[in-house]
């Protein structure tokens, strides 16, 4: 067929109609509409960069050496730092993570391997999806009641707790969603060569499915460690280091632990409606560090994430 | 010792008189198999004898696949699933209810219709298995082995450290097979081995094949005929029954591929290699 067409004649054509022009209408909603997705992705971007910027500008004019060694500072008194805001924010976030790291991948092994169809996986997937949405200060309310009203006092495992609550749905459900996304035939291939149940989970499914499961660590721990509701009710603020012993910044005992924390986000709360001038610029400060925390995280755990799934 | 197995050892006798005496190694028996309220498959009865490669063939959905999977109890993964019979291993029910599939696995490998090898290195691969099984031995002596009886070996060697995912299909299925056959199988199981595969790549899983029948027992599902008759010693023909309502695969005729092609006994057999059904 195609042969047939070869001698036809070929069409007179007015170069001009081939031009690009904005005077058509057509080609001027086209364009119109092109600009409009630029915009609206600048738009998106904006929020993020400007408080980027506003935070680089106002955190780093305070920061120095100090700021990461030292005490909060009383009013008006010079110098002073988050060193102990640092520690209480990496040890509660750390004792989180312990908690519900665990917990999370292995119900969401459970819910996805050996028992998907079982009331119990519903009830936890129902559960985990209602708990995503829960407000931060009811976490925070119910560590309260639980931890802090039965071992009486504030303190850095109650934070731990109050913030595991709120990272246990997003790792759960990230952690099923990748589980869920390793191909079936690759479980085929472990059971086919006779791997235990346990063997084509452990072998196969979970570092094929690693770097989501780790995803969905990186965000809980992002969310976790910028959490201020909870962490007034449960670990408070202390103005001191976490230890009485040296190194002061590292916790040795149990008791040393159960007591009020500090924490970054908690100082940020506190000296940000602070009247005085040293309290409110350490705040920015803070607030920069714990971003940078954040950052540092995430984009560790990428890398770990993109090693883990090349072999 | 079995018929079937004297019949055979006829047959190679024949051909190698020095070959030692053969065994029934599988003696399968499917009389009625489910999938939840659906039957799958009826009357297949196979006898698998050592070192030889047997073949199912039929139409699609005549149930070659799922009678091949009951010979590892792959079909446990199945929701719903049930059989009335029995796979005698070496003598032993492999659906006994005292039976670990597990362990049946280890000595009945697999090899899946599409190339499945793991998200690791091509080492890790053919490694797996060894690995499963707490080896202590020498692993890199037994992945070079597997490599090389898979005819892999000269591809890879030099890169035995890059992904499986990296390799072409046809070496993917090869590779597949190496990680199969690291443990040692009593049996390898092939579902289609090639039906993803082109002509060429397919050619030298069939050479293979025949290699590796020196050292091990293979059943393989194929749609494709002209493979069947050219790797397989026995052949198994099923075919679907629709009088009944469903679609129930069952066993029309199983005996020497030789016989089968040029002298089936069922008409059934004779008209589906002939062309007539398809």
């Amino acid at each position: 067929m195609a042969g047939a067409h070869i001698n036809q004649p070929v069409a007179e054509i007015d170069i001009e109609e081939l031009r690009f022009s904005l005077r058509r209408p057509r080609s001027l909603f086209s364009y119109g509409m092109s600009l409009l997705t630029g915009a609206a992705t600048v738009a998106a971007l904006l929020p993020l960069l400007s408080v980027l910027y506003l935070l680089a500008k106002k955190g780093l004019q305070g920061i120095s050496l100090a700021t990461f060694t030292e005490l909060p500072p009383a009013a008006m008194a010079p110098g002073g730092g988050v060193g102990n805001a640092i520690v209480g924010t990496v040890v509660i976030v750390f004792l989180a993570t312990l908690i519900s790291v665990p917990i999370g991948i292995l119900a969401a092994i459970f819910i996805t391997e050996f028992g998907p169809e079982t009331r119990v996986a519903s009830a936890v997937r129902f559960a985990a999806k209602v708990l995503t949405g829960l407000p931060s200060i009811l976490a925070g309310v119910f560590a309260f009641a639980v931890v802090v009203a039965v071992t009486g006092g504030f303190s850095a495992p109650a934070g731990a707790i109050a913030l595991a609550l709120l990272m246990l749905p997003t790792i759960l459900l990230t952690a099923e969603e990748a589980i869920k996304r390793v191909p079936p035939r690759m479980r085929e291939a472990a059971v086919g060569m006779g791997a235990t149940p346990t063997q084509v989970v452990s072998q196969v499914v979970v570092p094929t499915a690693l770097s989501g499961i780790l995803t969905g660590v990186m965000l809980a721990v992002a969310r976790a460690a910028g959490e201020t509701a909870p962490l007034l009710f449960t670990s408070l603020f202390s103005n001191f280091w976490i230890s009485r012993t040296s190194p002061q910044f590292l916790p040795k005992t149990l008791s040393d632990l159960m007591k009020p924390t500090a924490s970054l986000a908690v100082i940020i709360y506190n000296f940000s409606g602070s009247p005085f001038e040293n309290q409110i610029a350490l705040a920015w400060s803070a607030a920069l560090i714990l971003v940078l925390i954040v950052l540092v995280v995430n984009v560790g755990g990428q890398i770990v994430a993109s090693r883990s799934s090349n072999p | 010792m079995s018929e079937l197995a004297t019949t055979i050892n006829k047959t190679i006798a024949t051909k190698n008189p020095s070959a030692v005496p053969l065994e029934t190694l599988l003696d399968c028996k499917i009389e009625e198999l489910h999938y939840g309220k659906f039957k799958a498959v009826r009357d297949v009865a196979v006898k698998i004898v050592t070192g030889t490669i047997t073949a199912f063939i039929g139409p699609s959905g005549c149930g070659k696949s799922t009678a091949l999977r009951c010979l590892n109890r792959m079909n446990d993964l199945v929701r719903g699933f049930k059989i009335k019979g029995q796979v005698m291993f070496r003598g032993y029910d492999i659906y006994a209810p005292n039976v670990d599939p597990v362990a049946v696995r280890r000595h009945i490998g697999m090899v899946f219709q599409q190339p499945n090898p793991f998200a690791m290195s091509i080492y890790r691969n053919v490694s797996f298995g060894l690995r499963l099984n707490g080896y202590r031995g020498n692993v890199e002596e037994k992945v070079e082995q597997a490599l090389r009886q898979s005819a892999l070996w000269d591809e890879v060697k030099d890169k035995l450290h890059s992904s499986g995912l990296s390799l072409s299909g046809g070496q993917q299925q090869r590779l597949c097979i190496a990680r199969a056959i690291a443990t040692e199988p009593a049996v390898l199981l092939m579902d289609e081995p090639c039906s993803a595969l082109d002509p060429i790549a397919t050619h030298k899983i069939e050479e293979l094949m025949k290699e590796l029948q020196k050292k091990y027992t293979i059943a393989i599902v194929t749609h494709n005929l002209q493979q069947a008759k050219r790797v397989a010693d026995m052949t198994a023909f099923l075919y679907v029954d629709t009088t009944q309502g469903g679609r129930t695969g069952y066993q029309v005729e199983y005996g020497p591929t030789q016989k089968i092609f040029e002298s089936p006994a069922e008409k059934y057999t004779k008209d589906y290699l002939s062309g007539e059904f398809s």
